[in-house]
């Protein structure tokens, strides 16, 4: 595939990086007890630390600090087993201590990286530089008052993990396919709900064109771009507007820019001009953050399997096919309900169910998976009866419309719609006999050799069944007695 | 027993009178009410706690009734405006925090509460304990109740503890609290002729202490005599959780370590602290503290610091760089006075332009330089690795002696005024109290004796970090030999 | 390293502080002296010397994830100067 964008001289390969903002899903914030959750009144989420106030100190909160190993695992990245909370220095209302506590110079996780795929079924290895933790900070509204923007700190000190990539990413499609990639091991890992439009996951772009092969061009950065569709957006218009003003013989202003997703455009965030100087140093209120390996390795051993993991044991194990278990695994609830059900009942055979009755079920009604009406052990009973040939297909759609609507099991739906076939030998047996003995012309005709009459006695069988006898199974004990 | 002589009684002797019922802590608050009335002059209180300080007395009689009273218990103490307390206006000596009345109460007044001690009042300080002198209070400065003569330019108690330590020698408090970031507890206690102890970096919380530079600041209290400072220190220490910096070691009975005495403890002479052109009168006090713990069993030993004239421009960074950060979120936004500006940096510039006085904001602009880009690694990190130098060398003497004995200070108490144009000179006060500060060892300034003039001369003792008990025990030997009991003016004047 | 006028306004801008015009070289001049003097430390060799940010306690203790404070906005809001409860208020920001 080609990433290359196409100016009025020739060829421009864009360089991206990113640096996705996450928040941490934990009931408190990073170094306060105030809680972090979103919706609450103004200021009501805030501590006197949080506040800024004068004398409060920070302490750790353990959970922000797994997540942060959760996820530097899960990006094959380093743990660094010590590491420094840094203040990051600089004046704004939404940050009330007037430093940010992040992680500047040694982070808790170093390098690692992430494989993306790609529309062509390829794959992208996007190398990580870094995962640090850090406090997001409060919110500013503009729009209150007409001469002063109000302050709301409920926010202020929720943990962030802050996740860093090399400048590996050459288009929107890597950029969005890396960003999708991501947000599904942080909710796999529980670690982040990944919810874009509430600003739990949020992305700066690092970007800048160059001619293919050539030197790096310098770069701007775009500040909190919150859904992939916006990224895409922003990215397509930033390079754009740098071919432009580079062909036209100008020279890009390393700035920060920021996505106006009204008018489809970036632009230069002016307030953020002057605070270049952030003059990080470690924070004097917290000694070092130290990991010890089993801490580490007990952090691992608790970790769920992750959706590339899962879908290799999919195809590898479970005889799925590549489309399936993709599809199946791009959500951990999904994931766990074909699981669920493929404990006790033919895997591809679920899938099918799983993608076909159950996501449309879910679709129709506006359901998430862990809201299905048929429990996933009810799925697999099902599905054992299609196996043992017990329904038919068709049968079980028909079940399985009641099994939803209702909420009943799958052995009482069939029992109630009276469509558990008869597959018992015996019954069958005794069914062939009478309808053999009431026949003998025909028996007669069919021994001579005019088998075509073996539609004649099935179809007697299954009247006399009314319908329930497995047609196989009499097929079988028709050729068998009518064949001596 | 009469106001005077209950205001001459130290917290070991005023603590049986109040058990054995030979008085109230009414009676012992009332008469410090008086004490602190009758020192106004000396404007030792930025704010006085009177109602608080009754509410309080009554309490301590009560628990004192009840038998479940401590150490502490009816103590009326003062309380460095430092400190936040829930209810009363704390001011850090500055105008930036306007009428800043804390809803939290910081975790060592907490303790003292706790422990039934009487609240007198918020005592002055430097402002943000940025200072030597007390002068760089946005209330004026405190004054030292010693005197050289009738006629002669009122006395620093030096700083920043300048209130707290003004008022324990002025006989305005039974003791107070002080914090000790580069020598504001040893050196205006040794300027007013009280003891002062600055423990082990983490023994005392930092928690609603308002912040100068987080890697230095520790609290700890200014007494009459070595016993209080252990009894008062006793119920200040202890781990917080609320402070990731405090040390989660058991709290001893200080007070019962002091009595081992000093016999076979090896006790280190500094020879880098005789600095050149050290004045005669603290030569020769030292000379005497050496005297009195080599007469009291201690083996003295010369050692060597060879780092000891790097450590002032070590912390000349290290503390400014730390403070910048700690005092920006006086803003103007959340809490404190704020000048309206044209904008909201307008607002922050002119918020914090007249807030601060200009010691502070000298430090804060030198702080801001010293870790801006390009700046960083020549300043900051250089002097990082220079404490880690000066913290070595206390290792190194540590291995063959158990605690130092210093002055605490190159001179005495100066007129206030003094050394006021010439930032360094003012910063030289520090240069004995620094190299502990910036290694986080306990230390303690006893007073000694008293130079030509009558004015009081401390020596210091720096132990092993958590070793408070060698420091307290060689400074009661200090006070045993010293017999120091010469008390200002005001104190006996007034209250005759 | 010498502080000229220049630098001594970008440091006041960085740390939001208002000089006047006429401090500004009483105030270079200071802090030049003040430099001067913390550059004696330049003389010591701290060739691989690790850095010292702190002492004590070498490893920061862990809070369980409770949520234990916050719910007192009215507290948080007491001393803040021209407030509109719930919210802080500063001069208008133009984005
Ligand atoms: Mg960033
Ligand atoms: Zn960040």
């Amino acid at each position: 595939m080609s990433t290359l964008i196409e100016g009025r001289e020739g060829q421009w390969e864009l360089v991206i990086g990113l640096e996705t903002h996450a928040q941490v899903t934990s009931e408190a914030k990073l170094f306060s007890g105030a809680s972090a959750s979103f919706g609450a009144k103004p200021n009501s989420h805030v501590s006197f630390l949080d506040a800024g106030m004068p004398g409060m100190l920070p302490v750790i909160n353990q959970r922000c600090v797994e997540a942060a190993v959760m996820t530097g695992i899960a990006l094959n990245a380093e743990i660094n087993l010590v590491s420094i909370f840094d203040r990051k220095n600089y004046f704004y209302p939404d940050l009330p201590l007037g430093y940010q506590i992040s992680q500047f110079s040694d982070p808790i996780v170093g390098e690692g990286w992430l494989d993306i795929e790609l529309d062509e079924g390829s794959t992208k290895r996007v190398g990580i530089t870094r995962l640090h933790l850090e406090q997001d900070a409060g919110k500013s509204l503009h729009d209150q008052d007409p001469f002063r923007t109000f302050i709301d700190l409920n926010r202020a000190g929720v943990g962030l993990m802050e996740i860093v990539t090399e400048p590996d990413i050459h288009s929107a499609d890597e950029a969005a396919a890396y960003v999708t990639k991501l947000r599904e091991i942080l909710r796999y890992l529980g670690v982040c709900d990944g919810n874009m439009e509430e600003g739990s996951l949020r992305c700066d772009i690092n970007i800048s064109v160059r001619k293919p092969g050539g030197a790096l061009g310098t770069r701007t950065e775009i500040k909190n771009v919150n859904s992939i569709r916006f990224m895409r957006e922003a990215i397509a218009f930033e390079a754009r507007r740098q071919v432009e003003i580079i062909e036209d013989g100008g020279d890009i202003d390393q700035e920060t820019r920021l996505f106006d997703p009204d008018r489809g455009e970036t632009r230069s965030m002016r307030s953020k001009e002057d605070s270049h100087d952030y003059r990080y140093f470690p924070d004097p209120d917290l000694p070092p953050l130290v990991l010890d390996t089993n801490y580490i390795a007990e952090i691992k051993s608790r970790m769920p399997e992750l959706p590339d993991a899962k879908r290799s044991r999919f195809v590898n194990e479970l005889g799925l096919t590549e489309y399936d278990a993709n599809v199946i695994a791009a959500d951990k609830s999904s994931a766990a309900y074909f699981e669920k059900a493929a404990e006790k009942a033919e895997p591809k055979l679920v899938a099918n169910w799983v993608m076909g009755e159950v996501f449309g079920r879910l679709n129709k009604d506006g359901l998430s998976i862990v809201e299905a009406n048929v429990a996933p052990e009810e799925l697999a009973a099902l599905v054992v009866m299609i196996q043992d040939g017990k329904i038919s297909g068709r049968q079980a759609k028909e079940a399985f419309e009641k099994m939803w609507s209702e909420g009943m099991g799958a052995l009482a739906v069939i029992q109630e719609l009276g469509l558990e076939q008869i597959s018992d030998d015996g019954a069958i047996k005794e069914m062939v006999a009478s309808v053999i003995s009431a026949n003998p012309d025909k028996v007669a005709e069919f021994k001579a050799g005019k088998t075509q009459l073996l539609g004649f006695f099935v179809g007697q069988v299954m009247k006399a069944s009314k319908g329930k006898a497995n047609p196989k199974a009499v097929n079988a004990i028709l050729q068998e007695i009518l064949g001596q | 027993m009469s106001k005077s002589e209950l205001l001459q009684l130290d917290i070991a002797t005023a603590g049986k009178g109040l058990r054995d019922g030979d008085f109230t802590a009414i009676e012992l608050t009332e008469a410090y009410l008086d004490a602190v009335e009758a020192s106004r002059e000396l404007n030792i209180f930025i704010t006085e706690t009177p109602d608080r300080a009754m509410a309080d007395a009554v309490a301590a009689d009560k628990s004192i009734k009840a038998g479940t009273s401590s150490k502490m218990t009816g103590m009326p103490i003062g309380m460095k405006d430092l400190f936040c307390t829930q209810g009363i206006k704390t001011t850090a000596a500055s105008n930036i925090l306007g009428e800043f009345i804390p809803p939290y109460e910081s975790t060592i007044s907490a303790r003292l509460k706790a422990a039934g001690t009487i609240l007198l009042g918020k005592t002055n300080l430097d402002e943000f304990a940025m200072g030597s002198s007390n002068t760089t209070s946005a209330f004026g400065a405190a004054i030292n109740p010693w005197e050289l003569t009738e006629d002669k330019k009122p006395l620093t108690p030096g700083g920043s503890s300048g209130g707290s330590a003004a008022a324990v020698a002025a006989g305005a408090a039974i003791a107070a609290t002080g914090t000790d970031t580069g020598g504001s507890i040893r050196q205006p206690a040794a300027f007013c002729g009280i003891v002062g102890m600055k423990p082990t970096y983490g023994r005392c919380s930092r928690w609603g202490v308002v912040a100068f530079a987080s890697s230095l600041d520790q609290a700890g209290p200014f007494a009459r005599t070595v016993r209080d400072a252990a009894i008062m220190l006793e119920t200040m220490a202890g781990h917080d959780p609320k402070d990731s910096t405090s040390a989660a070691q058991a709290t001893p009975n200080f007070e019962a370590l002091i009595d081992g005495g000093v016999k076979g403890m090896r006790v280190g002479i500094p020879k880098e602290y005789r600095v050149e052109d050290m004045p005669e009168e603290i030569d020769s006090i030292w000379r005497r503290g050496i005297e009195m713990v080599t007469a009291a069993g201690a083996e003295v030993v010369e050692v060597s610091l060879p780092m000891t004239m790097s450590a002032l421009p070590t912390y000349y960074i290290v503390a400014p760089a730390e403070a910048s950060a700690n005092l920006a979120r006086y803003d103007g936004v959340r809490y404190g006075a704020r000048v309206e500006g044209d904008d909201l940096n307008g607002m922050y510039s002119a918020t914090r332009g007249q807030g601060f006085g200009k010691e502070v904001r000298r430090r804060i602009m030198i702080g801001t330089y010293v870790l801006s880009a390009g700046y960083y690694d020549a300043y900051y990190k250089k002097a990082q690795r220079v404490r880690t130098l000066i913290s070595q060398d206390f290792d190194n003497a540590f291995h063959s002696v158990d605690a130092l004995l210093t002055p605490t200070t190159p001179g005495a108490a100066f007129p206030i005024g003094e050394k006021e144009d010439d930032p360094i000179s003012m910063y030289l006060n520090d240069v004995f109290t620094v190299p502990a500060s910036l290694a986080g060892l306990p230390a303690i300034s006893v007073p000694v004796g008293s130079n030509e003039n009558g004015l009081p001369l401390g020596l210091q003792i720096i132990g092993r970090p958590f070793d408070e008990g060698s420091v307290f025990r060689l400074g009661q030997a200090l006070e045993d030999a010293a017999q120091f009991d010469k008390r200002p003016r005001l104190t006996l004047e007034g209250f005759k | 390293m010498s502080l000229d006028r220049e630098t001594i306004v970008r440091i006041a801008k960085l740390a939001r502080i208002d000089v006047e015009d006429s401090e500004i070289d009483g105030l270079a001049s200071e802090l030049n002296n003040i430099l001067d003097w913390v550059e004696t430390l330049n003389s010591i060799s701290t060739e691989g010397v690790e850095p010292m940010v702190g002492v004590g306690v070498s490893k920061a203790p862990l809070r369980m994830d409770n949520t234990n404070d916050g719910d007192i906005a009215e507290a948080v809001l007491a001393n803040a100067p021209d407030p509109a409860p719930p919210y802080f208020t500063v001069p208008k920001v133009i984005e």
